[in-house]
């Protein structure tokens, strides 16, 4: 059954990108979490853990996401974990966040001086207040504009979780050009949908590192 | 946990993996050469004094940054055949694959490109330099030595990329692992095998890749 291109059509896509959003914005969350504690145990001075999470990084970074994806998605139901295509695209962008989200942070927190712990401690600081109340606030604003970036990456690395069958903007364009057999539209649709939410958040992104710099 | 790992059930298919490899390794190169030309076509668009093709360079750059591979491809591959462009598969992997990386490296070219000042050149003429040993030894080996890191990580990128192009049904290294997968039904051991494959290619590029900076750039400097 081949129909027309129409209204509806286009409301279904924006409706399958939430998915999209949210799926990012899944990642980012528990990627940040887990991310977190490679950047830490990456600049810890205690040499095992080092190795550890430059393996891990090694390791996501090395391999296709596609992947991790289709690894995640075939291999848990093998221990008794029975999963769909949401969890294991979450869990599998998560994951494959975390890496890059602790090398930017690890990246961050080595941009700060180490003058800036010598100072403190001069000062009279607890380790706990110069990284609470010097090394922190600053990392942190280092890393917001390279974070939102990475956002925008994520975004367009969701797209591949319609290989494994969960309906987002990619799947729902892939259903609805077989429906409506216009391809060029729907995919053009699509990149157009994409292309809103990356753009802003690449501008933003700009836009926030040029303040950062202006600032220091 | 009662599932028996069957990984020797996969043996059968070394040749297909090996084949996988290759057409891998020749869509990453064949790729990286044609996005290369394009790339350094588009930095010259963008820093041309001439706005059309400036503006064209720009819309071209946050078009292809700003939207997914996949969708790419899927536009190149199942659109264009509606404008009467038929591409086979391979073809249509190689032309999407080009254009996007294509972007990216206009990006580095552009920072390599702008890196080397005018008063560069001028102090490798004042020197008594030739106006070639001046372009050899003051523009190119360190506009080269300025974008060889992020050239080399984008290769490596871009061999992990193309395994999306498996999804159009070239027979790529990742397209093997489907392969394999259906005729075994040992669909984990199918997947992690070919992306532990993808890891070891990775890791050997990026010791090639360092190997070969440290030869050039580092054992004698020259710049």
């Amino acid at each position: 059954m081949i129909r027309e291109l129409g209204l509806n059509d286009i409301v279904y896509l924006l409706e399958a990108s939430r998915w999209t959003v949210a799926l990012a914005l899944i990642a980012i969350l528990a990627g940040g979490v887990l991310g977190l504690i490679v950047a830490v145990l990456r600049i810890v001075s205690f040499k095992p853990a080092n190795w550890l999470a430059i393996g891990y990084i090694n390791l996501i970074q090395g391999t296709p996401l596609l992947g991790q994806l289709f690894i995640f998605f075939f291999g848990l139901p093998l221990f008794g974990i029975q999963i769909g295509a949401w969890e294991a695209a979450a869990l599998a962008l998560s994951i494959n966040a975390s890496a890059f989200l602790g090398e930017i942070w690890r990246g961050s927190l080595q941009s700060v001086s180490p003058r800036q712990w010598e100072a403190g401690a001069a000062l009279g600081l607890t380790y706990w207040q110069r990284l609470t109340s010097v090394i922190l606030p600053q990392a942190v604003r280092i890393s917001i504009a390279p974070t939102v970036g990475y956002l925008m990456q994520l975004v367009k690395d969701t797209s591949l979780t319609a290989l494994i069958g969960f309906i987002e903007l990619t799947r729902a364009s892939q259903i609805l050009s077989a429906a409506t057999f216009k391809p060029l539209q729907v995919y053009g649709l699509a990149a157009i949908v994409y292309f809103v939410i990356c753009f802003s958040l690449s501008r933003l992104s700009e836009h926030l590192e040029k303040r950062t710099h202006a600032a220091r | 946990m009662n599932y028996n790992f069957r990984f020797n059930a996969l043996a059968p298919y070394t040749g297909e993996i090996l084949r996988g490899i290759s057409l891998t390794l020749q869509l990453t190169c064949l790729t990286m050469a044609i996005a290369l030309v394009i790339g350094l076509f588009m930095a010259l668009a963008r820093m041309s004094d001439n706005r059309v093709l400036n503006v064209a360079a720009r819309v071209y750059v946050e078009a292809i940054r700003n939207t997914p591979l996949l969708v790419q491809l899927f536009i190149v591959f199942f659109g264009l055949p509606s404008l009467g462009i038929r591409l086979d598969a391979y073809l249509a992997a190689v032309i999407g694959l080009s254009i996007n990386v294509g972007a990216y490296a206009s990006e580095i070219l552009r920072a390599g490109i702008q890196s080397i000042r005018p008063s560069q050149v001028e102090a490798g003429r004042a020197l008594g330099m030739t106006a070639g040993q001046t372009f050899r030894s003051v523009v190119l080996f360190p506009a080269v030595k300025a974008v060889y890191p992020a050239l080399a990580s984008q290769f490596v990128l871009l061999l992990l990329a193309t395994s999306v192009v498996s999804s159009l049904g070239v027979g790529e290294l990742f397209h093997q692992a489907t392969f394999i997968d259906s005729r075994t039904y040992r669909s984990f051991e199918s997947y992690a095998l070919i992306t532990v494959t993808y890891l070891v290619l990775t890791l050997g590029f990026r010791a090639l890749f360092s190997l070969v900076y440290w030869l050039v750039f580092v054992r004698r400097p020259r710049a």
